[in-house]
Formats: C-alpha cells, sequence, structure tokens
C-alpha cells in the first residue's frame, strides 16, 4: 500500500466549499465574491549516486475569497476548511475592505464573457505510481547519466515527481468552474569533472500532464549528461558584438519578458517600456505569436482564465505588430479595454516556428555566441534594459568551437524584439510558453 | 528579562496555541515519535507552525487591496543515514499525524517500531525580539494612513514622480519542534516589511527607484525616526539618478562596491557555496576546501543569526538549534561551513543553526541568515580615490549564483562611473558577473564603514524562500566583468 495521508475524507466537496464561503460573504453584507479553492496531493522522489535521498508526500490545500462591497474589496486566504477558519479567513476579507479605497474599476468580470461551457482538455491523468516503482524510475534516469561519459561523476540526482489535484472558481455572480489537472516530471541534475579541478553541473528534464508521454527515464538521464559534458572547459571571451542564438528553454524567458511589459498592470502604471505599443511594429513582419488555451494535454491548458473569463485562441502579435495586450478585467477597465482572458497569466503562448532545426539555425548565425544558460535578474520593464550572466558555446562557421562561461549578455529588449532573426522548428513543450531556439541580429557580450 | 524566561514563554505559547486545540500532549507525541523509531531510523522530527500575516498595497494614492493569511500545520521528517522521509498535514490532529509519520518512516522498510524515550528537555534559545504580534500593533486604519503619507512624501518631493507604488506586510509565526533526541524548542517570530517603489518620467522617459526595510519588530518600527518616508525620499533620489544615466559600459574593470545592501555580493558568491549539503555531496565549487585561502588578508565574512531584530535573525533556527555567529571566511581563510543536523551530522561537524524551512510543508536545508563581512581600516573617500577608471555600484536588484561553477551574477540597479578617482556620471543596466572561489582573492581595499542592509533580503533556494539579511563595508574589488551595452 502507499502510505498517502488521507485525512481529506471528512471534508466536503470543494464546490460545497466554495458555496459555503459565497454564502458567508453575502451574509456579511459583500454585494459581489469570487472564490478559488484547490485540493491536491502528489508524491516526489529523488535518487541520487544510486540511493532514496528524499521521498516526499505533498498535500497542498487552499481557499482563498475576494470580497467586493460595492467598489471597495479585501482578500484573505486560508488552508484550513473547518467550518471555522472559513468563517475567520471570510470575515478577515470584509475587515479589509471596510478599510481598502473605493475603486470604480474593481468588481468580478462581465458575465458576457465567461466561459458557458466547459471544455475538456484531456489535462488530467492521475499516475497510480507506488514509492518503489518511482524510486527505480529515477535510478534507472540517473545511472544511465553516470553510465553516458566516465566525466560524470558526481550528481544532485534524479528526481520523479507526480501530482494531480482540482481547483475550483465559483462567483457570487452564480459562474462555477471546476478543472481536474495533473501533472508528472522526471529530472536529472549531474556534474561533470574537467580533470583540471572544473566543474559544471547541467540538467534535463520532462514534465507532462500523462505519463504515457514521457520518455524513456534513461533519455533523460543521458541528455544531462550530455548537456554538462559539453559545458567542461567553459572559458570567457572578449568583449564584443556578435549575434547570440538563444537555447529554445531560455529564449522562453524573453516571451515572458514581453508578457510581462504587455500585461495590465505594468501599462497602467506606466511602468513598462512597451507603453502604447499596440498596433506597432515590436517584431520583423515575418513574426507571428498567438494563444492556444484548448489545446489538448497541454502544460498551459485552461478551460477559463482566473476569473472565469472563457479563453479561446487568440493572436498577439501577426505580422511583426503587437495587435492586444494581455489583460484581466480589472486592468483592462482601467485602460477602457476588454479583458483578453489573461487574468492569472497566458495559455500556451506559441511562437510560431520558421524553417531550421538548431543546427540550421546556427549555420545560419555563423560566427557568434550560443546561449544556454542565463542567470541573474538584470532586467528593467521600465525602460527595456537587458543585462544577463550567460553559459553557452562560441560559434564558427556554424560549428560549435568551444564551451564560453563568466559572461554577460545586453542590449536593449526592444532592439532584440526588431532584431529576431529567426525561430527555430525545435519547440520546447514543457511550459505555457512554447518557443523554439531565437538566433538575435547582435548583442554585447561583456568577458575578459 | 532573562533569555531562560522568555524561553519558557515562548514554550508555553507554542504548546498552547499548537498543541492543546487538539488535544495533543507528551503521551500522543509519543505515540506519533514511536511509530517512525525503529533501528533504521536516526532520527525524527516533527515541526508544528501557525502564522498570520497581511499585506497592504497602495498605488494611484490609494489603498485598493489587502490580503490576509492563515496556516497552519505539522511536517513529519524521519531521517535514515543520507535517505529522508517526509509528509505533512494542514490539521494539527493525532490521526494526521500518524498517518504523516507512517509516510515518513516508509524510506526505511522494516523499521521496527518501538517507543521513543521522551523527556522533553529545553533546546536552549536566544531573545533577539518580542513575541509581538505586528497584525495588531496598529489599527487598520493607521496602516492605511501610514501608506498615504509614504505616497504624498514621494509626490512632494519632485513633480516628475508620476507613479508610487507602496506595500506594507507583517506576520506573526509560531513554531514549535519536537526532536527525537528530546529536545523541545518554539519561537514566536514577527516580521514587517515596507516598500516603496516610484515611477519618474522626463521628456518621455521612464525610470524607477526602490527602497523598504523591516525586520523582526512591529509596524512601530516605520513611525519611528520617520523611517517609512526616508523609504520614499530613498526610492525617488534613485528614480531620478536613473533618469540621468547613461548606458554602462562593458568589459573587466575595478569596482568598488558601496556598504551595506551591496553585500549580496558575498550571500551570492560565497554564501550559498558554503552551505552544507552542497558540500557534503561535493557539488560546490567550495567543496573540501576548508583551510585554503580563498580570500585577502583582509577579509573576514561571518553569518551571524544573533543579531537583535534583524530580518535574516533567528532564537532558534527550524530544528530547534539556537542560532550563532559562524566564522565562514577568517583573514581570508575558509574556516566553516553552514550547517542543519543532517549535514553537519554526515560531515561529522556540528550544526551551525542555520537548518531553515519556508514552513511545515518544506523540508529544512541549510540557509544563511545575516551574512557579512566585518569591517577594515580604509576610510571609503581613500578607497573611491584610489580608483583610476573603474565602476562604483551602490545599490543592487536580485543575483544569482551557479554552486558548482562558482559563477555568480548581480545586477546594480544605482551605479556610477569613477574617473581619476572622482564619482563621476551614472550608469544603467550593469551587471557584475564573477567567480565566487576566486572574486574575494581580488579584494584590493576594505572599508571602515561596516553596513547592514535595511531589511529587504528574500533568498530562494530550491523553490523555497526564507528571509535573510547581507551586510559590507566598502570594497574595492580588481578586475570584475562588468556586462553593460557601450563597449
Amino acid at each position: 500500500m502507499d502510505p498517502m495521508i488521507t485525512t481529506a475524507k471528512t471534508t466536503p466537496s470543494l464546490e460545497d466549499l466554495a458555496a459555503q464561503a459565497l454564502d458567508l460573504a453575502r451574509r456579511q453584507g459583500a454585494s459581489a465574491a469570487e472564490v478559488n479553492t484547490g485540493l491536491g496531493a502528489g508524491l516526489s522522489v529523488t535518487v541520487r549516486k544510486g540511493e532514496v535521498e528524499t521521498v516526499e508526500h505533498h498535500r497542498d490545500k487552499s481557499l482563498s475569497i475576494t470580497v467586493f462591497f460595492g467598489e471597495r474589496s479585501g482578500s484573505a486566504s486560508t488552508a484550513d476548511f473547518r467550518a471555522q477558519a472559513l468563517s475567520e479567513a471570510v470575515m478577515a476579507a470584509c475587515a479589509i475592505a471596510r478599510h481598502t479605497a473605493a475603486d470604480p474599476y474593481n468588481g468580478l468580470a462581465d458575465p458576457a464573457h465567461l466561459a458557458r461551457d466547459i471544455p475538456d482538455l484531456d489535462l488530467y491523468h492521475p499516475w497510480s505510481l507506488s514509492m518503489e516503482e518511482a524510486i527505480d524510475l529515477a535510478r534507472r534516469c540517473e545511472d544511465a547519466a553516470f553510465a553516458a561519459d566516465p566525466r560524470i561523476r558526481n550528481s544532485e540526482g534524479a528526481s520523479v515527481t507526480t501530482h494531480d489535484g482540482t481547483d475550483v472558481y465559483a462567483t457570487s455572480d452564480g459562474f462555477l468552474g471546476t478543472v481536474r489537472a495533473s501533472r508528472h516530471g522526471i529530472s536529472c541534475a549531474v556534474l561533470g569533472e574537467d580533470g583540471h579541478g572544473g566543474m559544471q553541473r547541467d540538467y534535463d528534464y520532462a514534465s507532462v500532464r500523462d505519463p504515457r508521454d514521457l520518455p524513456p527515464a534513461e533519455d533523460i538521464g543521458r541528455r544531462a549528461a550530455r548537456r554538462t559534458v559539453r559545458r567542461l572547459g567553459g572559458r570567457q571571451i572578449k568583449t564584443c558584438q556578435v549575434p547570440v542564438l538563444y537555447e529554445a528553454q531560455v529564449a522562453r524567458s524573453l516571451v515572458s519578458h514581453l508578457v510581462s511589459a504587455i500585461s495590465g498592470p505594468s501599462l497602467y502604471r506606466r511602468s513598462s517600456f512597451l507603453l502604447d505599443s499596440v498596433d506597432t511594429a515590436l517584431f520583423p513582419a515575418w513574426v507571428h505569436l498567438y494563444e492556444e488555451p484548448h489545446r489538448k494535454k497541454a502544460m498551459g491548458s485552461a478551460p477559463f482564465d482566473g476569473e472565469g473569463v472563457e479563453t479561446r485562441y487568440r493572436d498577439l502579435v501577426t505580422g511583426g505588430i503587437l495587435r492586444r495586450y494581455c489583460l484581466d478585467s480589472y486592468s483592462a477597465r482601467k485602460l477602457g479595454l476588454t479583458t483578453t482572458a489573461n487574468a492569472g497569466g497566458v495559455h500556451n503562448l506559441t511562437v510560431a516556428s520558421g524553417p531550421e532545426d538548431l543546427a540550421g539555425l546556427l549555420r545560419q548565425m555563423g560566427r557568434g555566441l550560443f546561449v544556454t544558460e542565463l542567470i541573474g535578474f538584470g532586467i528593467n520593464t521600465v525602460t527595456g534594459d537587458y543585462s544577463r550572466g550567460a553559459a553557452g558555446f562560441w560559434v564558427e562557421g556554424g560549428e560549435i568551437v568551444h564551451p564560453v562561461e563568466e559572461i554577460t549578455i545586453a542590449s536593449n529588449l526592444r532592439d532584440m524584439y526588431k532584431g529576431l532573426v529567426a525561430v527555430g522548428r525545435d519547440v520546447d513543450t514543457r511550459h505555457n510558453v512554447c518557443t523554439g531556439s531565437w538566433l538575435l541580429e547582435r548583442m554585447t557580450v561583456a568577458g575578459g | 528579562m532573562t533569555t531562560e524566561t522568555s524561553h519558557n514563554r515562548n514554550l508555553d505559547r507554542a504548546r498552547e496555541s499548537l498543541l492543546a486545540p487538539a488535544g495533543i500532549g507528551v503521551g500522543e507525541i509519543d505515540q506519533v515519535m514511536g511509530r517512525m523509531l525503529g533501528h533504521q531510523i536516526d532520527y525524527a522530527d516533527l515541526y508544528f507552525q501557525y502564522s498570520r500575516q497581511e499585506s497592504w498595497s497602495l498605488e494611484e494614492g490609494q489603498v485598493k487591496s489587502g490580503n490576509r493569511h492563515i496556516e497552519q500545520g505539522v511536517g513529519v521528517r524521519a531521517i535514515a543515514g543520507e535517505k529522508t522521509g517526509f509528509a505533512y498535514s494542514d490539521e494539527i490532529v493525532l490521526p494526521a499525524l500518524l498517518d504523516a509519520a507512517t509516510a515518513a518512516r516508509a524510506i526505511a522498510r522494516s523499521g521496527r517500531e518501538q517507543t521513543a524515550p521522551l523527556a522533553p528537555r529545553d533546546g536552549g534559545t536566544l531573545s533577539l525580539y518580542q513575541p509581538l504580534d505586528p497584525l495588531l500593533s496598529l489599527e487598520d486604519t493607521a496602516k492605511v494612513a501610514l501608506l498615504e503619507r509614504v505616497e504624498q512624501e514621494a509626490r512632494r518631493l519632485d513633480p516628475r514622480v508620476t507613479q508610487v507604488m507602496a506595500s506594507l506586510g507583517g506576520s506573526q509565526e509560531t513554531i514549535l519542534v519536537v526532536r527525537s533526541d528530546g529536545v523541545m524548542a518554539a519561537d514566536v517570530r514577527p516580521l514587517v516589511r515596507l516598500n516603496v517603489t516610484v515611477i519618474v518620467e522626463q521628456d518621455g522617459r521612464r525610470e524607477h527607484g526602490s527602497s523598504g526595510g523591516g525586520g523582526r519588530t512591529d509596524y512601530g518600527y516605520f513611525l519611528t525616526e520617520e523611517r517609512a518616508l526616508s523609504y520614499a525620499r530613498e526610492a525617488v533620489r534613485q528614480a531620478l539618478v536613473n533618469l540621468e544615466a547613461s548606458p554602462a559600459p562593458a568589459g573587466t574593470m575595478q569596482v568598488v562596491l558601496g556598504p551595506g545592501w551591496p553585500g549580496i555580493l558575498l550571500h551570492e558568491a560565497i554564501g550559498h557555496g558554503l552551505e552544507g549539503d552542497f558540500n557534503r555531496k561535493g557539488t560546490s565549487a567550495f567543496a573540501g576546501r576548508l583551510g585554503d585561502k580563498i580570500a585577502a588578508d583582509t577579509c573576514t565574512v561571518v553569518d551571524d543569526g544573533t543579531l537583535a531584530g534583524r530580518r535574516g535573525s533567528l532564537n532558534v533556527d527550524d530544528e530547534g538549534t539556537p542560532t550563532q555567529s559562524t566564522v565562514l571566511i577568517e583573514r581570508g581563510v575558509l574556516r566553516g561551513y553552514i550547517q542543519d543536523r543532517m549535514n553537519a551530522r554526515l560531515m561529522n561537524m556540528a550544526p551551525t543553526g542555520n537548518g531553515r524551512r519556508e514552513s511545515y510543508a518544506h523540508l529544512p536545508m541549510p540557509r544563511m541568515t545575516n551574512t557579512y563581512m566585518l569591517a577594515g581600516q580604509t576610510p571609503p573617500e581613500e578607497i573611491i580615490a584610489s580608483v583610476k577608471k573603474g565602476l562604483y555600484a551602490v545599490n543592487f536588484g536580485g543575483g544569482q549564483v551557479d554552486i558548482t561553477s562558482g559563477k555568480f551574477v548581480f545586477s546594480a540597479s544605482e551605479a556610477y562611473l569613477i574617473e581619476n578617482g572622482r564619482i563621476g556620471r551614472p550608469v544603467r543596466g550593469a551587471t557584475i558577473i564573477g567567480n565566487g572561489p576566486d572574486v574575494l582573492t581580488r579584494v584590493a581595499m576594505v572599508g571602515n564603514d561596516l553596513a547592514l542592509d535595511s531589511g529587504i533580503g528574500t533568498c530562494g533556494k530550491d523553490g523555497q524562500s526564507v528571509p535573510v539579511g547581507v551586510g559590507q563595508p566598502t570594497l574595492r574589488i580588481d578586475g570584475m566583468t562588468v556586462g553593460g551595452t557601450e563597449e
């Protein structure tokens, strides 16, 4: 038997809890209220150097409520579902609403935009994985990494995780939506030694909704080993201005910076370098970005957003031109616009790929820097200034020449978007932003 | 008040608020421990936690949102050799505790059940802060008024201020640790924080500046010495400096770091690499280097959890170990690691009071508290005057480190060029990158102006966030790589 914790058996359903909380809010005099509540369980196992390191049993549980008294609002949350705790949370939210300022843009989403029927997006595939099976899988993954190359001599371990849960969103307007979803992963991080005292670490992982879609654990281990070994012997390069190729898994961050700059709060606070940028050309004319929230089994899929607003296919950038912002109801009302179903974020925001794979992009770049890892937080969303630590490879004649480390790459995001040369078809689908590698025209590399 | 009475009071409070409502006494705890302790389990602990937190935020001149959060629960951990089993429950009731214990001990097969000889004894503790309740330390109307005053101050200072965002947060957390070696320890931890960010605009150009502070006290802290208003002034000053800033240079140069918050350098470049877990596993660039010279003679670095009222301080860590001041680097020589109980035991060292966790639902790990470098001899003006051409960085955003390769970066939010020994024009977008094991060997001068940060640090590791502090005197470091856009 798998020793999962089973104390949830006496609790009422999440839908009942949400209804109770909404009812309590109404009885406190709230004119409107919304409730988010969720319940999940999971198992996470890590094996290091062949031995079990940790076995963690997870159980998450939360309820948060926002109440509106006319134009005033307050919110509170609790992880305790007992009647008294629920009541205390509602009272706390109401108490806060007595002190906040009236804001005419406050309130629930416009009922006209709410999701009417909730499609099944095939997100729920629980994995009946025993602790022993999880350990075995993690061990096979790590063993494969060690076997892949003699320079792999140490490990941070291989992990297998599984999680499934249910989330409910309900409003006093009568919206009630339930989403069940699962998430499973295998990951491996190993260390290589170059024989001269230098060490490098890299990793690989898979993240899926359905355990049947996981690649063989051994493949992940071997990729982690390959990624690590190729970094051995890294060195600085001289300060220069060159083309830069972002590997898909780091290119994703450039899309996230865009989303952050065109999200409602950044715009109405005027703290974005992309104010008044709708209908302007941010990218070259061939660039296309779109959201596809109903993609089956995808990591960023959702039938409705964080406010119950119906999600659907929406373009973000076509012909290189930004077509809209990413808004929730509050920021949309403040900006005099309509919500774009982005309360809580984007859903499978996808960058349309060009014809080249990674090798093709390297050839296209010819001479420049191929970046596989970024560290640090040198992004200024107010000005677009960008400067981050990087590691990767120096490329000459379309071929990798040697690993590079201890450098920074800098530019301004506006120039980087304008200077996008190509997007690869090596799409990373492990997150809610899906893109291939990005080739950028030019950045400043600071080194020795 | 003596340390002893304060400790007993915390322990009594914790038992009363965490255990008594569930009818859990020594007998029940014995039963839970008994379920875990067999010959294959070396150690087990229970971590009970109750916390209340709130946040209020202001934008556009009004406090429009506020949030309160309550959480409680118990984490149950069993350790056998290098193996850890962990489970938790958000209900503090005996059946849930027993279930969690069964799940946690599953790492060791065939654990023969035996009752632990549990005679709760004093874990010993400090009294670095009072068991205050920040949430009750001000009326809600006064919290709102405080944020409004901060906003008005920022706007009053300069007409170019177009946006002010301010937030006030407070929490009180009561924790109780019960260990299989019989130690029972408790702590009641207040924490407050106030942050201000302003946006300034001139001729279509926009910039921002941020400031803030806090510590293990209540909201009264912000009302004394005009602290809250001083954060507003500092945020405006920084934003206006950045409005005048030109792009930072790129390349290798001499860098002078200001006192206080730039100590994030030590946190990233040194501190993480000295955490016990990475060193036990040999994954840190500092592994196996105790006794080696890794810094200039002028550098002595400590991690000190015992500073009264500081954000990174704790009376006891989350494993019930009293915090201490641990020398990490002594006059350039690597002397110690940052340890929790498990890694200390496996490395045959003493725990250093650095076993910390984000909550009951997370496993403890070796984490920093307040990490800083001791003051040197040189007046800061002399340090600036010694630089012909370089960068003077006084404020920073975030930083990050790869503990295996040792490479770290941190980004300046306020920096100036130094030309011929004088502070020159401000520059923006400067990121500094370096190599942890050798950066302190490049320290050429250490100032006599040690300062700690104002209480704003949060450290992330393996997805867990904990409050920390940093500090340092003015430092000159030669041959650092600065990543701007100007060649």
